[in-house]
């Protein structure tokens, strides 16, 4: 009788096979490229680090990924959100916006960069 | 005669692949076209008992390449199909006894008289793998709905494009329709997507497939089986003919599902 009401009501449950499809992505993008999640890290910091010499970026924002299509198309697509130019008195904000500044919010297509 | 030579390989173990080219060399058969198979996976040779065909063997694909045996001595010929042979694997030496230049030679000979040559990779992507895809005209892949075989496949997708053997088709083997429905498998067109492959051809998971084995007469001479029909549909899709993907979910309709209710499986 259980398994009548759980067929009748399926559960939102996420199922298995949408799992199974989000970790196959995450797997191959890594394999295809043979640059593995570490490696893609560190990779991200070093970006970032230059990044930060010129501008203050958003850091909460930042969304560095892989984006691939098949095995001729891969491509880094980097979205880094930047609040103003650097000048050294903001040495000490770090990257930490002041989230009443309505400009963090404002997506800024500019700034999307692919390779 | 200039036959073609198909590779039907998967990265994977276990996949299903010797079932896919023992089926198709009898579906093409049936067809009236001329096949050989070639098993190449030597030291581990399946191809043999999958087709019924294990007591006729003399010789084998090594005695071939270095010459104790002639061709025609060493090809068996199918008990039902006459347009039918097998080329067995060697079951006591390794990979190592065939080099991927044998292989074309091999085809090359091969081509003369048939027209579909049928190559039944190993697992793996080792020396097994360059044989038999040395030859090939053309690569089939069979994959399951399973992350490590799609794994494997786009891993093998990748050496096969470097070896300008692409674009290589899909063949989805052992899908089961009510699991993607409750959506805890992998459904084709979430393979499909992932690999960027054109694909050959779904065959539903089916409990004949098993006892085919068992019998050693391949799926595809059994009339009731799903899996069987979808064989012989990849075999008419490659010679050519425009077959469409069968519906999975033939009889299993509005009935069909509340029977299946009841069942409390």
């Amino acid at each position: 009788m259980a398994s009548f009401l759980d067929r009748l009501f399926r559960r939102a449950k996420r199922g298995s096979g949408s799992i199974a499809k989000d970790r196959l992505r995450f797997v191959l993008q890594h394999d295809r490229i043979n640059l593995p999640p570490e490696r893609m890290e560190e990779m991200k910091k070093d970006i970032l680090a230059v990044i930060v010499k010129y501008l203050v970026i958003d850091r909460d924002r930042v969304e560095i990924a892989l984006e691939q299509r098949d095995h001729n198309h891969s491509k880094l697509i980097a979205e880094i959100p930047f609040i103003k130019e650097y000048s050294p008195a903001d040495n000490d904000s770090e990257a930490k916006p002041d989230k009443s500044d309505k400009d963090i919010d404002k997506p800024d297509k500019d700034d999307k960069g692919g390779g | 005669m200039a036959g073609k030579a198909v590779t039907i390989t998967s990265g994977k173990g276990g996949v299903g692949k010797t079932t896919a080219t023992a089926n198709l060399g009898v579906s093409l058969a049936g067809l009236g076209k001329k096949v050989v198979v070639i098993d190449a996976d030597i030291g581990l040779r399946n191809l043999d008992v999958i087709m019924g065909l294990e007591n006729r063997i003399v010789y084998d694909l090594v005695d071939i390449v270095e010459g104790r045996s002639k061709l025609r001595q060493a090809m068996i010929k199918h008990k039902k199909f006459t347009n039918l042979h097998l080329i067995p694997a060697a079951q006591t030496r390794d990979k190592m006894a065939v080099s991927p230049t044998d292989m074309i030679e091999l085809a090359d000979k091969l081509r003369e008289d048939f027209d579909y040559i049928l190559i039944d990779s190993p697992a793996g992507i080792e020396r097994g793998f360059r044989n038999a895809l040395a030859p090939a005209n053309e690569v089939l892949i069979v994959t399951n709905p399973e992350i490590s075989a799609v794994r494997d496949a786009d891993r093998i997708i990748g050496l096969i494009e470097a070896a300008n053997k692409g674009p290589s088709k899909l063949i989805i083997n052992r899908l089961k329709t009510d699991m993607v429905k409750k959506g805890e498998m992998l459904s084709a067109d979430d393979i499909i997507d992932i690999l960027g492959l054109s694909v050959i051809g779904i065959i539903p998971e089916d409990r004949y497939v098993l006892s085919a084995s068992n019998s050693g007469v391949p799926v595809t001479l059994n009339s009731n089986s799903q899996a069987g029909a979808a064989f012989a549909n990849i075999a008419r899709r490659l010679t050519g003919e425009d077959v469409p993907l069968m519906n999975l979910d033939e009889n299993r309709g509005f009935f069909w599902r509340i029977a299946r209710l009841f069942e409390g499986g």
